[in-house]
């Protein structure tokens, strides 16, 4: 277990977030492609969203044709070089890596991705340039992964994009939201310049569409709208307490500290309210912030956490502390946070209910809900003939991500709830495809 | 404990370990490190009159994170002057009295090899080893692989050396030949003592992609070189077996040389009837420590077989080695896959699919990639166990009952073969093959 020192300038800050994959060295690349088998029909390729030919660019890197290997990688994947630092590949590649079955250690497909992709980043090779302009103008809404995917899919087709993003900065949750001992900002930064110098994508930023007006103007001037809006800010607990000041939203507390780095100010005494993947994160985060006690709290017990197993252990290896079967009833406070309190749960033939008299108090300085977010329904009901379903999720056609508004496709978060990058980039690629069929019927 | 000396044509050694005529044993410093480590015996770097080399000297193949599976050479023999090596021989004799010192030499007239064999003979040299094996450079004046390749000139030379030679002859041949026998044949003719091979095989190891020449690259050109290593193992053994398997030379003692650095290595070449060993590229790679592993092997195996003496196995495998006419037809193996090792990587059956007999089916069970074999169309070539990457998860299984055994021979002299393109005897008459239209299913 780690203890971290609160970092006081960016670079004590770098080394409590040091990468959890950092990038091979030609030599580690060497040995660890050598070992892939180049499996039939491989399982990795099946297990990853994107469908990279994982054996092909691996080989390509054995045989140091490391831009070729680059090309496979971007060739099925936009947000290659990020995705191979942030994806959780012992769920999706490395899991299925057929190397597993006999408790070898599974190619580590995540850190070549990178060795390769990064080989191309770093030396500005051009892969890609735009298609012969086809004089067809696309608008996307948001600049997360799935808007970058869908424009530079749409720029080598010869489109026109322009992508309308509320923040101030491109990229969505790449940047705002990732874990920051996952991925730098400077990487993310890096990898968007690298496509955007090849295809030339049109970021129009501090442009939240919010209205009726902006967006009868998107439909009049554009082809075809692509919707990546992904998900909302952190949902309300509709606890009594919850607007003190100190009381914060997971994804916005990540936000300030990807921005603000060692200046976000973390206190003695965090908890965090959740079981989820966001939840790992805002924890391990706070630790590594030098927060002197953080207490990962959650209603259920450990095996019904929606987390990964590593992302957990991840956390408890920062120094996190974990309280289950604990239901958060209310903050304790006077103006400004000192305590949440809690219930004991128990699980009744599965289903959960607190126990009558168990409440109890912690005392915390700084309490992060990590309890979901909200969706984007309000701005979304905007949109004429947009259906959604029961969890405000667009509905789309399965293969082109044609919403049921035909002008519209979507993809991402915003149609699968939640996911990953990964699935974010696949979505805005069959998007593209989907526009590009649809806008040629 | 085995006892592991030998005395090869009466040149004694501790042990059957030898270094080879090569860079390892280019001084006195190294030969006597190399006693110090364990080896037995060393040939020492080819004398005759001192070359110039270039630089660089040498290229290798990697195989995947594997250095030098194989490796290329382009340096000449010594460049030392002939007195400095002669006075360190004697050296090395001083300190290691019982191990054996055996100088390479090649010249080019009757004179310098009568004068040559004296001056070794006067260091103290246990042995001769006549270089008749070097393809580059050497060759391209008349030595070397030149002579190997000549086996009326090779003979005369060996029958030089013999008029005046007072300790043991080893003829060393080249690789670079057909038929192997021929220049055996006339080393044996000539009178020598004993044969080493082989020697390096003729190569090119690559091309470099930037500049457009050969490797190793000498300021912007190559040449070929000499080839040698691990990848060269297989060819070293066929050549020993065709030798020792020769009745007018099996008798000769033969050291065998060509890709071995392990015990493994060294005890299938004294199984083909090897009286030694010599080892190059494995010490060039790992020094000369590398011997430990092959007495410990080499002990530990002949304890487990119960054999006294490296006499009790040498040749043990060559009644085994026959030739393709007498091998049983009737013999049937099976592939066999243990589906609790498989971990599903199916390249046994694109292997076999493409490259074989189409006789291994993808799972049809929902989530299981464990192939299946189709027993019926496995002919039992083995390619699927050679490919799969789990130990023992694919085992060839015996499937004849052992009563029936036919060769091509017998079968010939009851005239039961194939004598037309169309005959109905063809092996694989009635054996299972894909429509051609069946390769249409495979695409996407
Ligand atoms: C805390 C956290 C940790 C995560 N960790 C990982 C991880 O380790 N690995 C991984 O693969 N995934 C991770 N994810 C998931 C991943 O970030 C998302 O799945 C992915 O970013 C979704 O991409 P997107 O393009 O759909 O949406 P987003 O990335 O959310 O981008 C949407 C963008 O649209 C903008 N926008 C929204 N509405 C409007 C509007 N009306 N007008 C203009 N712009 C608008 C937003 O500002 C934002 O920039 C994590 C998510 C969170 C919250
Ligand atoms: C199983 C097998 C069968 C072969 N049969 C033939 C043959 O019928 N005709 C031929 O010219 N070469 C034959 N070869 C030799 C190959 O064509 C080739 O020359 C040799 O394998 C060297 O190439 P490689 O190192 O790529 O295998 C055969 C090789 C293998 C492995
Ligand atoms: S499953 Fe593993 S070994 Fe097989 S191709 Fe994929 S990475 Fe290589
Ligand atoms: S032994 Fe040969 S024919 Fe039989 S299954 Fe294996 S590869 Fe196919
Ligand atoms: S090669 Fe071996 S491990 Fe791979 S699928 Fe075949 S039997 Fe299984």
């Amino acid at each position: 277990m780690v203890e971290y020192v609160k970092p006081t300038n960016d670079k004590e800050f770098q080394e409590n977030f040091a990468v959890k994959k950092p990038l091979m060295n030609p030599t580690e690349a060497y040995f660890e492609s050598s070992r892939c088998l180049f499996c039939y029909d491989a399982p990795c390729i099946q297990a990853c969203p994107t469908g990279i030919d994982i054996p092909l660019f691996i080989k390509q890197i054995n045989t140091k044709n490391t831009t070729g290997a680059a090309k496979t990688i971007f060739d099925s994947n936009w947000i290659g070089n990020a995705c191979g630092k942030i994806c959780p590949t012992g769920v999706l590649c490395e899991g299925a890596c057929v190397y597993n079955h006999q408790d070898v250690p599974p190619i580590q497909i995540g850190r070549l991705q990178n060795f390769a992709t990064s080989h191309a980043i770093e030396n500005g090779i051009k892969l890609y340039a735009p298609g012969k302009a086809n004089g067809k103008k696309i608008a996307m809404i948001g600049s997360g992964p799935a808007s970058i995917s869908c424009a530079c899919e749409l720029r080598v087709m010869g489109y026109d994009v322009d992508i309308y993003e509320a923040k101030e900065r491109p990229t969505g949750l790449t940047l705002h939201g990732i874990a920051a001992y996952k991925i730098s900002n400077e990487e993310v930064i890096d990898e968007l310049e690298y496509l955007q110098e090849q295809l030339g994508l049109n970021f129009i930023c501090n442009k939240p569409i919010e209205t009726k007006e902006q967006i009868s103007e998107l439909e009049n001037d554009y082809d075809a709208i692509f919707l990546g809006v992904g998900i909302g800010p952190t949902a309300s607990l509709n606890l009594p307490g919850e607007d003190f000041e100190n009381v914060v939203g997971a994804v916005e507390f990540i936000e300030e500290l990807r921005l603000n780095h060692h200046q976000t100010k973390v206190p003695q005494k965090v908890i965090v309210i959740g079981g989820g993947n966001t939840a790992m994160d805002a924890a391990s985060q706070s630790a590594r912030l030098g927060a002197k006690q953080v207490i990962l709290a959650y209603r259920r017990d450990k095996d019904a956490m929606g987390a990964y197993g590593f992302e957990y252990k991840l956390a408890i290896s920062a120094g996190v502390d974990s309280l289950f079967n604990a239901q958060p009833i209310g903050i304790v406070g006077n103006g400004k946070a000192s305590a949440v309190k809690f219930v004991k749960t128990e699980n009744l033939n599965g289903k959960l209910s607190n126990i009558e008299g168990s409440e109890f108090e912690v005392e915390a300085d700084l309490i992060i809900k990590a309890t979901g977010q909200s969706k984007q329904g309000a701005f979304l009901s905007l949109i004429d003939g947009l259906e959604l379903d029961s969890r405000k999720r667009i509905v789309v056609k399965p293969d082109s991500f044609q919403c049921t508004n035909p002008k519209y496709f979507a993809g991402g978060d915003a149609v699968n709830g939640g996911a990953e990058v990964v699935n974010a980039a696949y979505d805005g690629k069959q998007a593209a495809l989907g526009i590009h069929q649809w806008l040629n019927s | 404990m085995p006892d592991i000396s030998i005395n090869f044509a009466g040149i004694k050694s501790p042990n059957p370990f030898w270094l080879a005529s090569a860079p390892p044993t280019n001084s006195g410093y190294q030969v006597m490190k190399a006693f110090d480590a364990g080896w037995g015996g060393a040939v020492w770097k080819t004398l005759g009159v001192p070359v110039v080399n270039v630089s660089s000297r040498y290229g290798a193949i990697n195989y995947r994170d594997t250095r030098i599976a194989g490796l290329n050479n382009i340096e000449l023999i010594t460049d030392r002057p002939l007195a400095d090596n002669l006075k360190e021989i004697e050296e090395v004799k001083k300190y290691f009295p019982d191990h054996a010192v055996i100088a390479s030499l090649m010249v080019e007239t009757k004179a310098e090899w009568h004068q040559i064999i004296k001056d070794v003979e006067n260091a103290g040299a246990d042995g001769i080893e006549l270089n008749f094996g070097c393809p580059h450079g050497m060759c391209e004046r008349g030595m070397g692989s030149a002579v190997g390749q000549e086996p009326e000139v090779l003979k005369t030379i060996v029958e030089w050396v013999m008029e005046v030679a007072k300790i043991p002859v080893i003829t060393k041949l080249s690789p670079n030949i057909s038929h192997i026998v021929d220049p055996g044949l006339a080393a044996a003719k000539g009178g020598t003592n004993a044969i080493s091979l082989i020697n390096t095989i003729k190569s090119i190891v690559g091309i470099d992609l930037d500049s457009f020449a050969p490797y190793p690259i000498v300021d912007g050109k190559g040449t070929n070189g000499g080839y040698c290593g691990p990848a060269v193992k297989p060819i070293a053994l066929e050549m020993v077996k065709e030798l020792t398997k020769h009745p007018e030379i099996k008798d000769i003692p033969i050291s065998g040389i060509g890709g071995i650095e392990s015990w493994r290595d060294v005890v299938e070449f004294i199984l083909l009837g090897a009286g030694s060993v010599q080892v190059c590229t494995a010490v060039m790679h790992y020094g000369f420590g590398i011997v430990r592993e092959m007495e410990a092997g080499l002990l530990q195996f002949m304890q487990e077989k119960g054999f006294e003496t490296i006499y009790d196995f040498k040749g043990k495998a060559l009644p085994n080695v026959t030739e393709w006419k007498h091998l049983n037809l009737k013999h049937k193996v099976v592939a066999k896959i243990d589906e609790s090792k498989c971990v599903g990587c199916e390249l046994c059956y694109i292997a076999c699919d493409d490259g074989a007999h189409q006789a291994i089916a993808l799972s049809t069970e929902n989530g299981s990639r464990v192939p299946k074999i189709i027993d019926e169309n496995c002919v039992g070539c083995n390619l699927c166990s050679l490919v799969c990457p789990v130990e023992d998860c694919i085992t060839m299984e015996k499937r004849d009952d052992g009563t029936q055994h036919v060769t091509w021979d017998e079968r010939t002299a009851a005239g039961d073969i194939p004598t037309t393109f169309d005959d109905d005897r063809a092996g694989g008459k009635h054996h299972f093959v894909p429509t051609v239209q069946d390769a249409l299913k495979h695409r996407s």
